[in-house]
């Protein structure tokens, strides 16, 4: 049970979260459209951008930190993607490269706030800037439109068949799962992820054991880029444009997720089931509000009421709990 | 003097306990209008508990306060203060971004419809400024440019500006430089004459000789002596201080010194320590006495690794190595050095993690496989090191913070079993534990020693050091003395060379 999260009832706790939502829904007479395999599909495909950042966010909210480049780090390597196409790469080398921008933002939001001491609030607010202003001067302040031919079976990552079982996901769900399963692997069964939990728990003491801090952080902000990289890779694939203003304000649905799924912004505190459960239940919001009709401005106060509540029982449960 | 006069404060019989820990059980303190008394004691004694009672940050469990002939009842720091009580602290209270001026009306501004009545705030701040010899520092100054000695006048000015009836300096001379020291002595002469009633608390029993008028001694709580300051001889006073019998609190573990382990040649850290020389055998435990502040624990972090090292030389001479300067504490693990923080909460253990984690978190690698942790495998270990060390837990995975304080310090040590490191640094290793744990502490560093380890303690508590070490050298501002065997030092004899002053 430890392997997967923080403990059975949190986890407990964030499943019990989506039947509450499925059934409040239901109450509301929410269309029945709401609960077919094939909404599940389309939510779960909708997650899968906000999903794989929160991995990402994951790890570097247990450690302590914070990466709010992310929404704009999207946007990059959704943009260098798309112009390594149109400048007749191969599919292979421009996913590569895609992802590669997002590390190196990644290793660049690192190195700020190892080297220069600049505290991740700050440094990785610094690179939001940079990173989108870095995306529209590459998109020439444009959509960058590749050739269809060109982007082969990335077109189709969020593609699903509409009456086919519910196995049968869109391959970006599925790599959302697959980096999932690495993320906790990373996290539970290495040294490294030892060293991350310590260092979010208590920095000093983990100094003191020796664990070397300088060299974890820099690998938490470059593995976020990574993943924030196929992230910006995936949403090249949905869009098939590269779009510079694309994901805006993405790092606060991000964010949102890690925090609903267990994480805790003081660190040493997080789990990938629950960050992924957290990006599902933001769509699972989404759509049902979407479902009732209600206009967007509802939509939008009822996930901020979500997050908040979502957080203070989780703090609630958590004075309790420590027994 | 003016005993003749009504006392300006007294506190009578006061109690206070902590839990099953007695802070004060009954202690009786006077001060008169004009006087300064000096308030003496080990750390521990209870001091500051005494004071913070005075303060309003604590009530006492029993015992009364009289302040200007009425009952003096604070309910909280504010209340205390407005009732004419000044308290100056080591870390000096002062908001770094404010202006002079702003810091002394902080919290009771001079106010007309809710404007701030600035002519009449400068007059009195300026007026206060004079009183203390600081006319000169500028009002609209921020506090974050003065140096510790001026910020400490407008803390005193402050306590003026309030017509504070009492005010109490804790260690007011430990962060300034021997002018300011003196400069201080003149303020201090200067609101006598005035009639104002300071309480001076200090370990430098020279200070207290030249600026107090009378001295009272504190011991675990309790009013052991008070006399005029000209009928004690300072020997007298540590006397006082210490008077006590090492009790069979230290049990002991024979061993044998052996071969040196590690040389330290002339070690000097940023500023403190200052070219330290020592040297540690296996099977011994050396013991380093002084004052808070004279620099041990940043002796024993630059040993580390964990502050930087300006120059000096660490050799582990069974290992025939001489260790790298840099920052690195890993280096320093691995070389078989293991260290054990002065603060358990801050630093000691991330106690949000479990024990087992507490305890392997700087030697993973007998738990992986193929580059993988597995942390099924050291939960026996781990079990295994709890149980020998008597700690107890339901399980190792539990969070260190479902322990007691005890046994979380030894949680904290069990790190260093765990690791099976050759030189011990303990930085006060008992501080803020029971009795019981505290004897099994020195129950284990005896052990550690009878392993052929070397063991490096830092304390404050005095007989903890006599009881435990065989040989003890004492820091006086950076500098340490020269080891000397255990049974070659007296107590009174470590505290002069702890306070002494340069000569």
């Amino acid at each position: 049970m430890k392997f997967i999260g923080k403990s059975p009832t949190l986890l407990l706790g964030q499943f019990a979260g989506v039947a509450l939502i499925y059934l409040i829904f239901f109450a509301l007479r929410v269309d029945g459209a709401f609960f077919t395999v094939y909404t599940t599909k389309l939510m779960l495909a909708q997650t899968v951008i906000v999903g794989v950042g929160a991995l990402g966010m994951t790890l570097v909210i247990i450690s302590g930190g914070i990466d709010l480049s992310v929404g704009s780090v999207i946007a990059l390597s959704c943009v260098t993607t798309a112009l390594m196409l149109e400048n007749g790469s191969s599919i292979y080398s421009a996913i590569g490269v895609g992802i590669l921008t997002g590390a190196g933002v990644g290793l660049l939001n690192g190195l700020l706030i190892v080297s220069l001491r600049i505290v991740p609030f700050i440094a990785t607010l610094g690179t939001l800037g940079i990173a989108r202003g870095i995306a529209k001067i590459w998109a020439d302040e444009s959509t960058v439109n590749p050739s269809r031919e060109s982007m082969a079976a990335l077109s189709e990552v969020m593609a699903f068949e509409r009456n086919t079982p519910l196995w049968d996901l869109p391959s970006g769900v599925w790599i959302m799962f697959a980096l999932g399963v690495f993320v906790a692997l990373v996290l539970h069964v290495t040294v490294f992820g030892r060293f991350t939990f310590a260092i979010g728990s208590n920095e000093a003491t983990a100094r003191l054991c020796g664990v070397p801090v300088s060299l974890c952080k820099v690998g938490f902000y470059t593995l976020s880029g990574l993943l924030t990289g196929v992230s910006g890779v995936l949403l090249f694939g949905q869009l098939t444009v590269g779009d510079p203003t694309a994901a805006v304000g993405k790092e606060l649905d991000i964010i949102a997720a890690t925090v609903i799924g267990g994480g805790s912004l003081s660190g040493g505190q997080g789990s990938v089931l629950g960050s992924l459960i957290g990006a599902f239940i933001m769509s699972l919001l989404r759509n049902g509000c979407l479902m009732m009709g209600w206009p967007n401005p509802i939509q939008e106060i009822v996930i901020g009421a979500i997050i908040i509540f979502a957080v203070a029982l989780d703090q609630f449960r958590h004075r309790r709990g420590v027994d | 003097m003016s005993d003749t006069r009504p006392p300006c404060l007294s506190m009578r019989n006061i109690h206070k306990t902590f839990g099953s820990t007695r802070a004060l059980g009954g202690v009786d303190l006077e001060v008169y209008p004009g006087e300064v008394l000096a308030l003496v004691g080990e750390n521990g004694a209870g001091k500051s508990t005494l004071m913070k009672i005075l303060s309003g940050a604590l009530r006492p469990d029993r015992g009364e306060m009289t302040l200007e002939a009425s009952d003096h009842r604070p309910r909280s720091p504010h209340d205390s203060r407005q009732k004419g009580v000044a308290m100056i602290y080591q870390e000096l209270s002062l908001a770094p971004h404010l202006s002079v001026v702003e810091n002394i009306f902080l919290g009771r501004d001079r106010t007309h419809w809710g404007w701030i009545r600035k002519e009449e705030e400068n007059r009195i701040a300026l007026k206060a400024l004079t009183r203390v010899g600081a006319q000169d520092i500028p009002l609209h100054e921020k506090v974050h440019s003065l140096n510790p000695a001026q910020r400490q006048l407008v803390e005193i000015a402050r306590a003026l500006a309030e017509e504070a009836k009492v005010i109490v300096m804790d260690e007011p001379t430990s962060s300034l430089t021997q002018i300011d020291t003196e400069n201080l002595f003149r303020v201090i002469a200067g609101l006598k004459s005035e009639g104002a009633s300071v309480i001076y608390i200090s370990h430098f029993l020279e200070e207290v000789q030249e600026v107090a008028d009378r001295v009272i001694v504190l011991r675990d709580g309790e009013t052991v002596g008070g006399a005029k300051v000209e009928d004690l001889t300072i020997p007298q006073i540590i006397r006082m201080m210490v008077g006590r019998d090492v009790e069979e609190l230290y049990p002991k573990v024979p061993h044998q010194p052996g071969d040196a382990l590690i040389e330290i040649n002339s070690l000097s850290g940023l500023r403190k320590p200052e070219d330290v020389n020592l040297t540690i055998h296996r099977g011994e435990i050396v013991g380093i006495a002084g004052l808070l502040g004279a620099g041990r624990t940043e002796f024993l972090r630059a040993l580390f690794g964990l502050d930087p090292i300006r120059h000096g030389e660490i050799r582990v001479t069974s290992l025939d190595r001489r260790l790298e300067k840099k920052q690195r504490p890993r280096s320093r693990w691995k070389s078989g050095i293991g260290m054990l923080s002065e603060d358990r909460k801050e630093e000691g253990l991330a106690v949000e993690l479990s024990i087992s984690e507490n305890m392997t978190l700087p030697r993973l690698s007998p738990y992986t496989r193929f580059g993988l942790f597995l942390p099924w495998l050291r939960r026996e270990k781990s079990r295994a090191v709890a149980d020998s060390m008597n700690i107890i837990c339901r399980t190792v995975d539990a969070p260190v913070e479902s322990l007691s304080g005890g046994n979380q310090q030894k949680v904290a040590f069990a790190r260093l079993v765990h690791h099976e490191a050759d030189l011990l640094l303990l930085d006060e290793p008992t501080r803020g534990i029971d009795v019981g744990s505290k004897s099994q502490i020195y129950q284990l560093i005896g052990e550690s020693a009878a392993e052929g380890k070397a063991v490096l303690i830092v304390s404050s508590y005095l007989p903890e050091l006599f009881g435990v070490c065989d040989r003890i050298a004492v820091m006086r501002k950076g500098k340490l003395s020269e080891a000397r065997n255990t049974h070659d030092w007296t107590e009174d004899e470590v505290l002069h060379f702890a306070v002494a002053e340069e000569n």
